[in-house]
């Protein structure tokens, strides 16, 4: 029997609000260098996180341009875990909820980003061997 | 019996829901299930010791495998030789293990 | 596969959602054939309080005409067969009577949920 397995993760977080997104995607990262496939249903403001437009800025307050602070985008690692979960041997699948992308205006995602439904949400967890719902507070 | 993951993103400092969340543990475990409890965030704040680490410490005692996320507690400059006793570091691969090896998994 | 969803964050967006999102996500994974029980705790169960009334809001004359019922949403599930727990002690906590309840509740006290999980292949904590 493979020990990989497959995971559906449930994320509710905006970007850059607070530390649940990291931690979400610490525990994504750790899954997919594993060769687990995992199915990330994003539901609220989960669906900005792999929103195509975030751009990165300067920091004048420590007095570094564009470039030397190397500002992260969430799109950019959520693009470069899915690069390497097939790597691993794995996959990576993004699936926005469309009515949460619809009322956020965040339709524009990076590529390999799929809009789905709660139907999704319960398929995936059905044919997943587990399930994290990481909440929103 | 089964197998619980449980993971406290919370800490008593801030939340007075942490209490739930411990008691939960600890119930589980006296129900005869095996219990790992991830702290992670600010939820390895009261691993340092302190006057607030009693209800982690208690935790221990009851058999609750009680980990803090090494991230979590480099973060928050806590350094390993000020844990309580029993509250042991580990990666977060400990949640992908977990998670593998078919806890049930809950965060709060 | 059994799910028990677990609700604790009460009123959180439910004004500009119209909703609380994870009472509507069970409706809809319930229509979509899932095996679902609601577990109401925390704030949560003040959910299950009758006379809810979040209408007339309006902001620079723009009213809302789809104001949230949670206590219709709750009753719903139950109607749609989904059984629906709240926790005993935190109930009494809040200074609620079980007559200022929704119809139709299961309880169980805080020390029972051990018990009650122990039913449920996964605990969707929300």
């Amino acid at each position: 029997m493979s020990d990989k397995k497959m995971f559906t993760i449930v994320l509710m977080d905006a970007p850059y609000e607070n530390a649940r997104a990291t931690t979400a995607f610490r525990i994504i990262d750790a899954a997919v260098r594993h060769g687990h496939t995992v199915k990330v249903f994003a539901y609220e403001g989960a669906v900005a996180l792999p929103f195509a437009k975030q751009a990165p800025h300067a920091n004048a307050v420590h007095g570094r341009d564009a470039a030397q602070e190397d500002h992260p985008n969430p799109k950019d690692w959520i693009a470069a875990m899915m690069q390497a979960a097939e790597q691993a041997g794995g996959k990576l699948e993004w699936i926005n909820c469309g009515l949460c992308v619809d009322e956020r205006g965040v339709g524009e995602a990076i590529a390999g980003v799929t809009r789905g439904s709660p139907a999704d949400l319960w398929k995936n967890a059905t044919a997943s061997d587990n399930t994290l719902v990481i909440p929103t507070k | 019996m089964a197998s619980y993951l449980l993971i406290e993103s919370r800490d008593p400092f801030e939340s007075n829901d942490v209490s739930y969340y411990y008691d939960l543990a600890a119930g589980l475990v006296k129900d005869g299930n095996e219990v790992t409890l991830f702290l992670v965030q600010n939820g390895v704040l009261p691993a340092r010791k302190s006057t607030r680490s009693g209800a982690l410490a208690g935790l221990v005692q009851s058999g609750v495998k009680v980990y803090a996320d090494d991230f979590s507690l480099r973060e928050r400059g806590i350094a390993a030789g000020r844990l309580i006793s029993g509250v042991k570091p580990a990666p977060i691969d400990t949640v992908v293990d977990r998670l593998a090896a078919g806890d049930k998994t809950i965060w709060h | 596969m059994k799910v028990l969803n677990v609700i604790e964050v009460a009123y959180r967006a439910t004004i500009e959602e119209q909703d609380d999102t994870v009472v509507w996500i069970t409706h809809a994974m319930k229509g979509a054939g899932a095996d679902l029980t609601v577990l109401l705790r925390g704030n949560a169960v003040s959910y299950a309080v009758k006379g809810q009334d979040a209408s007339g809001l309006s902001f620079g004359g723009k009213t809302q005409t789809q104001p949230p019922h949670l206590d219709d949403d709750v009753a719903k599930l139950i109607g749609k067969g989904v059984d629906v727990y709240v926790v005993e002690d935190d109930v009494a906590e809040r200074g609620l009577e079980r007559s200022e309840l929704i119809a139709g509740l299961k309880t169980v006290p805080r020390n029972g949920l051990a018990k009650l999980f122990a039913g449920f292949d996964q605990i969707w904590h929300w």
